[in-house]
Parts: C-alpha cells; structure tokens; sequence
C-alpha cells in the first residue's frame, strides 16, 4: 500500500472543496441519503464504497445539483452550491454517469467538446456572422477536445460515434468529457464498472494521472483493490448513513465494513470483486 | 418488396432472371413504337404506330436503365473488379422494374379513366404492362446486392464539380419541364418516371457519391444552386401561372426552414408555428401604408422587416419563457392553443373591444407593392428580352430571404450552440450535467426560428396584397411541419423538398388538392412507418430514429467521416 497517502497528509495540504454537511435525500417514505457529511479536499482522492442501494449515486445527485436535497448544505470552495446542474459544472465540479450517459449519436470529439460549453462564449451572433469569435473559441475548443482526447487514451477515436465505441472507451470518453468542463473535483459514478482488469488497470492509472493534473476525485466504486490502491480516503455509507470514513487500510479491516458488504451479498456480488454488469436495480434512477 | 425466396435460390437462378428481365425490359422499350391507346385525347397522343410521343420516350428512359442494370453484370461477369461492389446492380435493378411497372400502371389508368374504359387501351399498353411484369417478377430472383458504397469512390475534384453543375442544370430544366405540363395526367407520368429515375439512381449508390462530392465543394452546390434558382424565372417566357406557384413554394419553404430549426435541429414539436409567420405578416401590413393600415406611420421596407422579426420573436419568447422548462408533449400543446388564440386574437383586434389594429375577419388589404430604389415589384420589367413579372419580383426577393435563413441555419448548426441544440435532443439531462444552459439554448430556438418566420411573413404580405386571420389556421402549421417531416428533419435540402412536394402537388393536381387532407394524413403515416428519417434523412436524425441498428452506425459513421460534416470546424483532408 505505498501509494496510500495518509489521511492527515492530505487534509493538511488540500483546501476543502467540496464541503457538505448533514445532506439528506428522502423519497416519500424512504431516506435514501441521511445526514451525511462529507469533505473532500484539493489533490485528494476520496474513495466512496458502499453494497448497492446504499444511497452512493443518489450522494453524488445531491452534490451535483441533480437533486436538491431534502435537508442539509452543500458547499464548494466555502460558497452554498446552487441546485442547478449547470451551475454547479461552472462552479468546477463534473461528473461522469454509473450508466453511461453520453451523447451517443455524437462523435467522441463533439461529447468532449459539448463538455467545453460552459467554458466558452459563443453566442448566436458570433455563430452567424462567423466572428472572431467564433473561429477563434471553435479551433481553440477542437484543439483541447483532441488533447483530452489524446489524455485519455483515445485520441484514435476522435471521429467515432461514440455509441460504436467499445464499453471501456465510452466510460473513458465520459470521463474526457467531464474534464473539459475544467472541474476542480471530478465525481466518478463506477468508472470500472464493466470493466476486464487490464481496462480497471488502466482506468486506476487514468485516475492517478487526472490528480496530478491538480484535481480533486470523489470515486464510486466496488472493487476493493482498486478503492485502497487509489484513495487517499475511503467513506462507507450504507443505507444512506456514513459507516466510517478513514484511511483505506483502516475502512477495509473494520468489521462492520465486511459485516455490511456480506449482509448485503445477497443481492450484490462478492464485495472485492468488480461489479460487472451489474444489473440496473429496480427504481434506480441515476439522475 | 422482398418477397420470401431462398437465398441460395437466387443465386442459382440469378443468370436466367437477368435474362428474362432483359426480355421484360426490352418489350417495354418495343411498346413506345406501338399505339397505346385507342383514342387521341389522353396522355400526349400516344395513339399512333411507329412513332413515339415524347412521354414515351420519357417513359423508355426507365427500361433502358433496366437493359444497362441488367446487361452489365451478365456481360461483364467476373471482370467488374471492383465495380461489382461499389454499386448496388440487382438492387437497382429490382427498384427499376417496379418503378416502370408504376409508371406504366399510370400510364394504363390514364388511358382507362380519360377514355372510358380498359378497351381503349391498345396492344402498346398491354405489351409494356406485360414487360413490367415479367421485369419485376424475375428481379424477384436476383440476390440482394450488398449496400452500394460508391461514396468510397475516389474522383478528382473537376468531376465532381462537373457532376454538380449538371445535376443543377438538370433540375432547372426538369422543374420547367414538369411544371409545364397542364394536364394532370401527363404531369403524373412525367412526374412518375422522373421519380422513378432518382430512386435508380439512388439505389445504384451515385446519390451516395454525389453527396460526398456535394460535401466536398460547398461553395460550387450552394452558387450553382442559387444560380440555378435565380435562372428559374427565365425559363418561363414571361408566362405567371408558374412564377406565382414558384414564389409560393418558397415562401412556404422559407417558413418550413425556420420550423426546422425548431423542429430538426433543437426537437422542439412546435404546433403553432403559422402565428409567428402571421405575426410577421400582420406587422408589415398595418406598417405598409394600404389605405386599410391602422397605423399611419410607413417605415422604409427593411425596418418594417425587422419590426416584424422583432415582434414574431418577442411573441415566441412570452410562449417560450413559461413553457420550454417542461418538457415534450407540453409544448406541442401549448403552441397548439397559441396558434388558435393569435387568430382568434386577430379576429378580434377591431376595434369592438379594445383597440384596432387588424380591421377584424376583413384584415388588411390593398397592400402596395414593395417599391426598392424605384423597382416596382408590382410591374413587369423586360430583362434579358423576357418579361419578368410581379411574381417573378417577389421569387427573387423571397430567394434572397430563403438564402439569409439557410446561412442562419447552417452557422448555428455548425457552432457551439449547434452542438448544445443536438446534445440536448440527445440527452437533455446529460447535457445540463455538462453544464449546456439548455433552457437558454431553446429558448434561442424558439425565439430566432419565431424571428425568421416574422421575416418570411412581412414579404409574405406585401406577395398576398392582403393580410387575414383565416389564412394562419391551425391546418397550415400542420403542413408546415408536414413538410419538414416529410423532407427530412434537420436537413436544408430535405425541407426545401418537402415543401416543394407539397405546395407543388396540389397546386398540378386537382385530385390532390380535392384529398389534400386524406393524402397528405396517408402520406404522413407511410413516411413515419417506413422513413421517419424524411426523403433526405440528417446522418444524426437517422440514427435516433433507428436506435437499434448498429451496423447503420458504423456505416453513417463512416459516411460522416467521408463527408466531415462533424460539428467542428477544421475540414480534414478526405483524399481525393
Ligand atoms: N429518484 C428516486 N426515486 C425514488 N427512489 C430512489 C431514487 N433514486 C434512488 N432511489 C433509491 O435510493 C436508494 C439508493 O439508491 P442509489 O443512490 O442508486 O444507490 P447506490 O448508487 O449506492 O447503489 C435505492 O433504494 C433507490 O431505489
Ligand atoms: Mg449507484
């Protein structure tokens, strides 16, 4: 476990982004995410680990603006988030989807830069006339698109549609998509689920590269190997409540983390194993 | 179309069909030297023996394609070399066998209908039918070719050039041609045979390559086609019967642009879309100085233009604000009653209860003719040594218009917020989560295409020389989007099409404007059961619609990058 940084390590360097305390989502009778509290600090990586149904996806609704809470504050660099999606992406803070949301009938290229939008100013004018502008903002934006692209590991694919991408290439595309919004914290939903292992690998090494970048990751995840060779910091909620939040190696070893993932075996698979293909579970919505 | 015969069948059996098709096709081409009909009256005379009329030789073009489609692979079998999959041979030929039978079927129930009866069909007809039938009963056995891909194709750019201008020059002629017969009878052969064609051709994958070549040479398809359209009005000799139907489809087309970009670009369902041209309409006349205006004040032409934009936008921004949060089917609802209050509105605006400004039901007539620098598009001017006419005046100012709608078009759709407007129609959540202002960007839509339609309408009123409620009824936003569906959503050219089909039909055809309702409604269902997509189908809407077909992907995949019409500006080098 070198690469395990350790919790006090982090929290004295980073600032805290991401700040959110005592969230709770109901849904009519059922409290999907309760009174959870939550920082995430600048260069961190916070592992987020849960059996299915805990209330993780519906967390990073929450955070992103998807939902608004039902009670409970959300804060990003100190400033209440709005509950706009949009203005939570120019407040620096993107997300990918746990079932792959992009736009399928696009090019890799044009998700990536649909991802610049709020980055940019282009308005119906520039657009018509063809100013400056609009030339200036178009090359500059497919310029960084295919760097991202390139940073990702699919810079072959720039012209593909992304819906003929294979699976592993569109969670990637997801993910270059979300980084051209220019997040400070990036919030990843199961980035390996439905992976093969040299993908998870290679996804793992995507993710140590996009922290020395200068980002922030909040990541979803089943695989226990990866969570501990990844996060600086892992959070166990389960049943909408935080377990326990620690280091990797002390999150993993407590009995109850094992206790919750076995309880809940019934409907989800071995704990340490990846999720794949996970079945989309009933009355789920991601967003 | 595909009637179940086993596979390994045609192939056994594909060097005989071809040979009996060739006999099919060659009776066909005999007939057009034998009399068809028993009188003289219907079709233009094919009454006679030994000399064929020129609708025949119109009709002979279907079967001489046949005779080609079919000859070639037999001929030249094993050494096509590539050629044998570049081009879909049997397809094209299946498809040419049942157009001729069509069109020959047409040319029977002319003869049958205008005469009185089958017996006045003489033994031409029936050898042609009999030829159609054997054609398209042995195409039934030829194998499937696979999808041609002639846009693989590798051509020097003169050629293409070349292809183009010629298929320009091919269409002014034809459009003069086919617009120029009075009898509906003719107007249908000739109309059936030349659709025929296209299909052909389609088949045969040289629209495929064409739209590659079209791709490639932008600037030499955008001038050669404004070219050929500013030509239109010197085929006619002067003559207005043509210009006026000409000037209407493009008004009508213009309208149907701006609904597109609504409808195919953003997809929006807008059901009200006529109030805004309306809006335009009704603006320009109360500010053009007819003797019925309410307003005294006459602001030089290119203000009123801009008044009448401005006050259409403004309406489509107090429907848009309230209603473009929520999503799909309310929409369409809205602007359904929206449509119906503008024109109960209109009605009402006469002074009875509040102000007047539309005179009531009577509208405003007597608009004058628009007057630039002292040209009067109300009077004929002789340019060229032909007369140009009232009608012709208004075609060249509404082509100017249509030309402006098109470049609006075209550069937002090419720009961020074209990329936000598809995104949107793709995963509108998705798109908010990457940070799109997906209510700002629709609301641009709705507003700017309300903008447009303002435009149209305001030339519209002076073309009409009166402005009524009754003429913006609910049915023509129903035609309105009728023709962007039919021509194909998103695209510039499907519209202009569309709309061309179904101003052009009604207006030639008695019969179709007597079921113009019926027809269009069957017209509607038929095209969303077997080509939502439209006639000229957006590589991006064809997809949506065909969500599940992955080998489709790839292929429009492939087609896009041949073209680079991705939605990014750099133009990469497609090798020539
Ligand atoms: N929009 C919603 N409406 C009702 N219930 C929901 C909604 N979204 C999530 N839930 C419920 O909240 C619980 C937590 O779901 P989720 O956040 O997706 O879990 P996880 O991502 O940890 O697997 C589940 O019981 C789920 O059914
Ligand atoms: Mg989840």
């Amino acid at each position: 476990m070198s690469q395990t940084i350790t919790d006090g390590h982090s929290v004295d360097t980073g600032t805290v982004l991401l700040g959110a305390s005592a969230v709770t989502m109901r849904f009519g009778g059922l409290t999907a995410v309760n009174n959870v509290s939550l920082n995430v600090h600048s260069g961190e990586i916070v592992g987020l680990i849960g059996p299915n149904g805990a209330g993780k996806t519906t967390l990073f609704n929450c955070l992103t603006g998807l939902y608004r809470p039902t009670s409970g504050e959300v804060r990003f660099l100190g400033e209440v988030l709005p509950p706009k999606p949009r203005l939570v992406v120019r407040r620096g803070m993107a997300r990918t989807f746990q079932n792959i949301r992009l736009f399928h009938n696009m090019t890799a290229l044009e998700n990536v830069m649909v991802g610049m939008y709020s980055r940019t100013q282009t308005n119906a004018i520039d657009a018509v006339f063809r100013l400056p502008r609009h030339r200036r903002e178009e090359l500059a934006s497919t310029e960084r698109a295919k760097e991202l692209l390139d940073f990702v590991g699919l810079s072959k694919a720039a012209d593909t549609l992304s819906r003929n991408l294979p699976y592993g290439d569109q969670r990637r595309l997801e993910i270059a998509r979300a980084l051209a919004t220019e997040p400070k914290l990036l919030l990843l939903d199961e980035p390996t689920a439905g992976m093969n292992p040299q993908e998870t690998r290679q996804a793992e090494e995507l993710i140590f590269r996009i922290r020395d970048l200068g980002l922030a990751v909040l990541v979803i995840e089943h695989d226990m190997r990866f969570i501990f060779n990844l996060c600086d910091r892992v959070c166990c909620l389960v049943r909408g409540e935080v377990l326990i939040e620690g280091p990797g190696e002390v999150v993993q070893n407590d009995p109850r983390v094992i206790e919750a993932y076995i309880g809940s075996s019934e409907t989800d698979d071995e704990p340490a194993v990846p999720a794949a293909d996970e079945p989309e579970q009933k009355g789920e919505a991601d967003a | 179309m595909n009637v179940i015969i086993p596979d390994d069948v045609k192939v056994r059996f594909r060097v005989p069909a071809r040979i009996i098709g060739l006999v099919g096709c060659t009776l066909m081409i005999a007939s057009i030297f034998m009399s068809w009909s028993y009188g003289h009256t219907v079709l233009d005379d094919v009454g006679y023996w030994g000399a064929p009329s020129p609708l025949q030789l119109y009709y002979a073009v279907l079967p001489v394609l046949g005779v080609l489609l079919l000859a070639v692979p037999l001929l030249g079998r094993g050494r096509l070399g590539r050629w044998a999959k570049l081009v879909a041979w049997n397809t094209s030929a299946k498809t040419c066998a049942i157009w001729s039978l069509a069109v020959t079927a047409v040319m029977i129930a002319s003869i049958a209908i205008g005469l009185g009866g089958l017996v006045n069909v003489d033994p031409g007809g029936w050898v042609a039918l009999a030829g159609a039938l054997i054609a398209v009963a042995s195409t039934l056995f030829l194998p499937d070719s696979p999808d041609p891909n002639l846009y693989r194709l590798k051509s020097p750019q003169w050629v293409q050039i070349l292809a183009i201008v010629g298929v320009m020059a091919v269409l002014l002629f034809g459009a003069a041609y086919l617009l120029n017969f009075e009898n509906a009878d003719q107007f249908l052969t000739f109309g059936a045979s030349v659709v025929g064609v296209v299909m052909v051709l389609r088949q045969f994958g040289i629209f495929s390559w064409l739209s590659i070549a079209a791709a490639n040479n932008n600037r030499v398809l955008v001038t050669s086609a404004f070219v050929v359209a500013f030509a239109f009005p010197f085929t006619q000799n002067g003559s207005d019967a043509n210009m006026s139907i000409a000037s209407q489809v493009l008004i009508f087309a213009a309208t149907a642009l701006g609904l597109n970009i609504v409808v195919g670009l953003v997809g929006l369902l807008d059901l009200g879309y006529i109030a805004f041209l309306g809006a335009g309409a009704f603006t320009a006349a109360i500010l053009s100085g007819s003797a019925f205006a309410t307003i005294d004040w006459v602001p030089p032409f290119w203000l009123t233009v801009l008044i009448a934009g401005t006050v259409s936008s403004l309406l489509g921004l107090l429907i848009g604000a309230p209603t473009l949060r929520v999503s799909g089917d309310y929409l369409a609802i809205v602007t359904l009653a929206f449509g119906e209050i503008f024109r109960i509105t209109m009605n009402n605006l006469d002074g009875n209860d509040g102000p007047n400004l539309t005179n009531g039901s009577n509208g405003i007539s007597a608009i004058p003719d628009l007057n630039f620098f002292g040209f009067d598009f109300g009077k004929a001017h002789v340019i060229f040594g032909i007369d140009i006419g009232r009608f012709a005046n208004y075609y060249w100012l509404m082509l100017v218009v249509i030309a402006i709608i098109i470049v609006v078009f075209m550069n937002l759709n090419y720009s961020r917020i074209g990329r936000g407007w598809v995104a949107i129609r793709e995963d509108e959540l998705a798109a908010e989560a990457m940070g799109v202002n997906t209510f700002a960007l629709k609301l641009l839509a709705f507003a700017g295409g309300a903008f447009l339609a303002g435009v149209a309408g305001a030339v519209k009123a002076h073309y009409d020389v009166s402005v009524t409620p009754d003429q913006y009824v609910f049915l023509e936003s129903a035609f309105l989007l009728a023709a962007v569906v039919l021509g194909g959503m998103g695209t510039v050219m499907g519209v202009l099409i569309g709309a061309t089909i179904l101003k052009l039909l009604p207006e030639k055809l008695r019969f179709f404007s007597d079921y113009r309702l019926l027809l269009f409604g069957l017209l509607m269902v038929i095209m969303m059961r077997f080509r939502p997509e439209g006639i000229i189908a957006d590589e991006r809407r064809q997809l949506e619609f065909h969500d599940e077909d992955d080998a489709l992907a790839v292929e429009i995949q492939e087609e896009m990058r041949a073209k680079h019409v991705h939605l990014n500006p750099e133009p990469k080098e497609w090798d020539l």
